[in-house]
C-alpha cells in the first residue's frame, strides 16, 4: 500500500486545524534494530484513537517517543500545535499529555490518593518557602488538591483511596494509574494496554470510562491495547504497526477487512 | 516473643492515643528544655559529661535530619555529607575567629558581637553574630549542595555513592590546602593547614555583648542547639508534608513514572541536596562554635558513614527514627564508652573501650541488619518494602527497566 492510497484512505474528520497529536515521519533505532519506522499519527481533538498491533510491533516505543521518555530518532512531535519532540518528560505532561505504563509504574509505598496528588505535582503552584511557612494560599491549594485527589478517585470508581498501592488488586491498580495520569489535568491520554489483565467486565467499565472521559471531560485518548472487543467498541479511527511499520489504519471496519492487518495477526497463507 | 512485642506495641499505641499529639509535643519539648536540671538529679559521677555528650549530639541530630532528607526521602545514597559540616564549620571559622587578622586595617569587622575582648583589648578579624552565621552558612552550603549534586544527577545507587564520596574527600583537602589563597586565588590563609581555625567566637545574643561562657556553663548553649533542633524538626516536618516531600518519594519510588507524571527530576533533586547541605551547615556551625576549633581532621569519612549509620539504624526517612539513631549512637560514642573505660581494667584486661568503637559500630550495624533492616524507628513505608508482600522479582524487573528509558535530566 502506498503513501497515496494511505492519505486517501479516511482520515480523521477533524485532521488538520483540529489535530491534537500530530506525529510526523518519526523513526528509532536501537543499535541496529529500528523499533520505529517512519511512522506519522494524528489523534484529532476529543477522538478516541486505538494504536493496535502484535507484540513487539514497536506501539509501546512509539509512545515513548511521544511522551519524552525517548528520543525519536527523527520525526517530530507536535502536540496543540507546539513541537514537543524530545522535550522533557516533565514538560510533556505539563502541555498535557498524562500517560500509564503498560507494566505498572505506581509509587508503591505510597497511598491511592498520594499517588493522585503525585499525578497533579505540575498543576499545583506552591513554592517551598510557602511550604514550609504553610501560607493560606498553600493550605487552599492542598486542601483543593485534596479533595481533586478524591473525587479522580471515584471517577475512576476505586474505593479504597488509602490503601497503599502495593495492596491493591491489579484492576485497582490499573484504575489508579489512570486517576494519576488524570491528576495532571491532561488534554490527551495515552494509554498503554489498560485492560491486561482485566476480566471482560471490568474491560468494558473502562470502555465507558474513556468514553465519559471524552463526552465529560473532553480528554482524548490514544490507547494501546491488545484486546479487539475494546478496540472495536471504542475507537474512531485504528492504526495498525507491525515491525514497527504503518501497515494500515481507518475505521474499526476499514481495519478489520484489511488482509495485510489480518497477515499481521494470523500469519500469511502459505 | 512476637506476641509480647505487639502486646507491647499496642499498649504503647493506647498510652499515645490518651492524649493529642501536641500534648505528648509539648511534653517532650519540656522535658527536653529541663534536661539540664534532670541530669543534675540523676546519681552519676558527672553530669557535666553527660551534657557536654548531649550537646553535640544535637549538633548530629541536625546533621542525621539533613541527610535523612537526601536519603531517606529522596533515595539519594550521599556518602560525602561530611564536606557540608565542613563548609559549615568554615564559614563560622571565617565569620567569627581571627583567621583574617587584616580586615579594615587591623581593627576587625564586628556586628553585634563583643568588639573588646574579656581583657579590654580590640580583638581583630570578622566577627559576626552567630545567629546570623547560622542562616549565611545554610545559605552557603545549600548553593555548594547544588553545586555538587548537579554533576551527580544522571547517577543512580552505587555509581551516586561513589561520586559522593568522592566529593567528601575533596572539600576537606581542598581546605587544608587553601593556606595560601583559595582554589589558587589570592594569597590569604583560609585554613591555618592541619592546625585548623580556633579559637571560635563564643555565642552571644545579638542585643548583649556578654557571650556564652561554655564549657564552663553548658546550660545556655544547650538551650540554644536545642532551639535549632526543634527547627530543624519542624522544617523536615512540613517539607515532608508538602508537595515538595511527595515528590521525593515519588522519585525515591520510581523516577520514571516521576517524570511523567510532571515531576521536575532536576529541580526535585537539586532541592534535596541543597536542603540536606542547608542543614549540615547550620550543624557545622554550631559544632564549630561548640568544638572551639574547625579542623580538617574532623571532617574524615568516618564521619559521612557514622551519620548514615544514624539514619540507617534509626529508620530511613522517619524524622523521630532518624533522631533516635543520632541520640543512641551519638551518645555511645561521646559518653557511654567514656564511662565504660574503666570495665576492662577490673577484669585485668589492659585496653581502652573508646577505641574499638567502630568494631562495636560495626557489630550493632551487623546486629540491626540481622534482626531489624528496617531501622528501630522505620516509617510505614520502609517497613513495608523490607517486610511486606514485596514480590522481590517484579520489584527487581522494575528497577532494571529504568535502564530502557532515556530520561533526560539536563536542558
Amino acid at each position: 500500500m502506498s503513501e497515496q492510497a494511505q492519505q486517501s484512505q479516511a482520515q480523521p474528520a477533524s485532521n488538520g486545524g483540529g489535530a491534537l497529536l500530530e506525529a510526523a515521519n518519526i523513526s528509532k533505532v536501537f543499535g541496529g534494530l529500528v523499533a520505529v519506522n517512519d511512522v506519522s499519527f494524528t489523534v484529532p481533538e476529543r477522538g478516541i484513537v486505538s494504536l493496535i498491533g502484535p507484540n513487539g510491533a514497536g506501539k509501546t516505543t512509539f509512545f515513548n517517543c511521544m511522551t519524552g521518555l525517548y528520543k525519536p530518532s527523527t520525526g517530530r512531535v507536535y502536540f496543540n500545535g507546539r513541537d514537543i519532540t524530545a522535550k522533557r518528560p516533565d514538560l510533556v505532561t505539563k502541555a498535557g499529555v498524562a500517560r500509564t505504563f503498560q507494566n505498572i509504574k505506581l509509587f508503591r509505598t505510597m497511598t491511592a490518593i498520594e499517588n493522585v496528588q503525585v499525578g497533579m505535582h505540575g498543576t499545583l503552584r506552591s513554592r517551598v518557602t510557602g511550604m514550609v511557612l504553610r501560607t493560606p494560599f498553600n493550605r487552599r491549594e492542598e486542601k483543593s488538591a485534596y479533595a481533586k485527589a478524591r473525587e479522580l478517585l471515584n471517577f475512576v470508581g476505586l474505593k479504597r483511596h488509602n490503601e497503599l498501592a502495593m495492596n491493591l488488586p491489579y484492576g485497582d491498580q490499573r484504575r489508579l494509574e489512570i486517576a494519576r495520569a488524570l491528576g495532571s489535568e491532561p488534554k490527551l491520554l495515552l494509554l498503554d494496554e489498560p485492560t491486561a489483565g482485566m476480566n471482560p467486565q471490568e474491560s468494558d467499565e473502562l470502555r465507558r470510562l474513556m468514553e465519559t472521559l471524552r463526552s465529560e471531560r473532553g480528554v482524548s485518548v490514544l490507547l494501546i491495547e491488545h484486546d479487539m472487543r475494546v478496540v472495536m467498541g471504542v475507537s474512531d479511527y485504528i492504526t495498525v504497526l507491525d515491525h514497527g511499520e504503518k501497515i494500515a489504519e481507518g475505521s474499526p471496519q476499514e481495519v478489520r477487512a484489511n488482509p495485510r492487518v489480518i497477515e499481521a495477526y494470523l500469519g500469511s497463507q502459505a | 516473643m512476637s506476641t509480647a512485642a505487639a502486646t507491647l506495641r499496642t499498649s504503647a499505641t493506647n498510652a499515645r492515643r490518651m492524649l493529642p499529639d501536641w500534648v505528648w509535643g509539648a511534653i517532650f519539648v519540656a522535658l527536653a528544655i529541663l534536661y539540664p536540671y534532670i541530669i543534675q538529679g540523676l546519681p552519676i559521677s558527672n553530669p557535666d559529661d553527660l551534657l557536654d555528650a548531649s550537646i553535640y549530639t544535637l549538633g548530629l541530630i541536625i546533621m542525621a535530619l539533613g541527610l535523612n532528607i537526601v536519603v531517606g526521602f529522596a533515595g539519594l545514597l550521599d556518602l560525602g555529607y561530611v564536606a557540608f559540616y565542613a563548609i559549615g564549620a568554615f564559614v563560622i571559622g571565617w565569620l567569627g575567629s581571627q583567621q583574617f587578622p587584616d580586615v579594615a586595617g587591623g581593627k576587625g569587622i564586628h556586628i553585634l558581637t563583643p568588639v573588646k575582648s574579656a581583657f579590654g583589648s580590640d580583638v581583630p578579624g570578622i566577627h559576626v553574630n552567630f545567629f546570623f552565621v547560622i542562616f549565611i552558612a545554610a545559605v552557603f552550603t545549600a548553593l555548594w549542595g547544588v553545586i555538587l549534586g548537579a554533576p551527580t544527577l544522571r547517577l543512580r545507587g552505587d555509581y551516586l555513592a561513589i561520586v559522593t564520596l568522592a566529593f567528601g574527600e575533596i572539600v576537606p583537602r581542598i581546605f587544608e590546602n587553601s593556606t595560601s589563597g583559595i582554589f589558587g586565588i589570592g594569597s590569604t590563609d583560609f585554613s591555618n593547614g592541619r592546625q585548623g581555625i580556633t579559637p571560635i567566637d563564643k555565642i552571644n545574643f545579638p542585643w548583649t555583648d556578654t557571650t556564652f561562657r561554655y564549657p564552663l556553663e553548658l546550660k545556655p548553649v544547650y538551650w540554644v542547639g536545642l532551639g535549632m533542633v526543634l527547627f530543624v524538626i519542624f522544617l523536615n516536618r512540613r517539607l515532608r508534608d508538602s508537595r515538595l516531600g511527595r515528590a521525593w518519594i515519588a522519585v525515591r519510588e520510581d523516577e520514571v513514572a516521576a517524570a511523567a507524571m510532571g515531576v521536575n527530576l532536576v529541580r526535585t533533586k537539586l532541592w534535596a541536596y541543597a536542603l540536606g547541605a542547608a542543614l549540615g551547615g547550620f550543624a557545622g556551625v554550631f559544632l564549630g562554635t561548640y568544638t572551639n576549633t574547625v579542623n580538617v581532621d574532623q571532617f574524615e569519612f568516618g564521619f559521612s558513614v557514622f551519620i548514615l549509620s544514624m539514619v540507617i539504624i534509626g529508620g530511613m526517612g522517619n524524622i523521630w527514627g532518624v533522631i533516635l539513631g543520632a541520640v543512641a549512637l551519638s551518645m555511645i560514642n561521646r559518653y557511654v564508652l567514656k564511662e565504660l573505660n574503666s570495665v576492662p581494667d577490673t577484669f585485668g584486661l589492659d585496653f581502652d573501650v573508646t577505641s574499638i568503637s567502630f568494631g562495636l559500630y560495626g557489630f550493632f550495624m551487623l546486629v540491626m541488619m540481622v534482626l531489624r533492616p528496617e531501622g528501630l524507628l522505620p516509617s510505614s513505608r520502609r517497613k513495608l518494602e523490607l517486610h511486606g508482600e514485596v514480590d522481590e522479582s517484579d520489584h527487581i524487573g522494575a528497577e532494571s527497566d529504568h535502564e530502557l528509558y532515556e530520561v533526560r535530566q539536563q536542558g
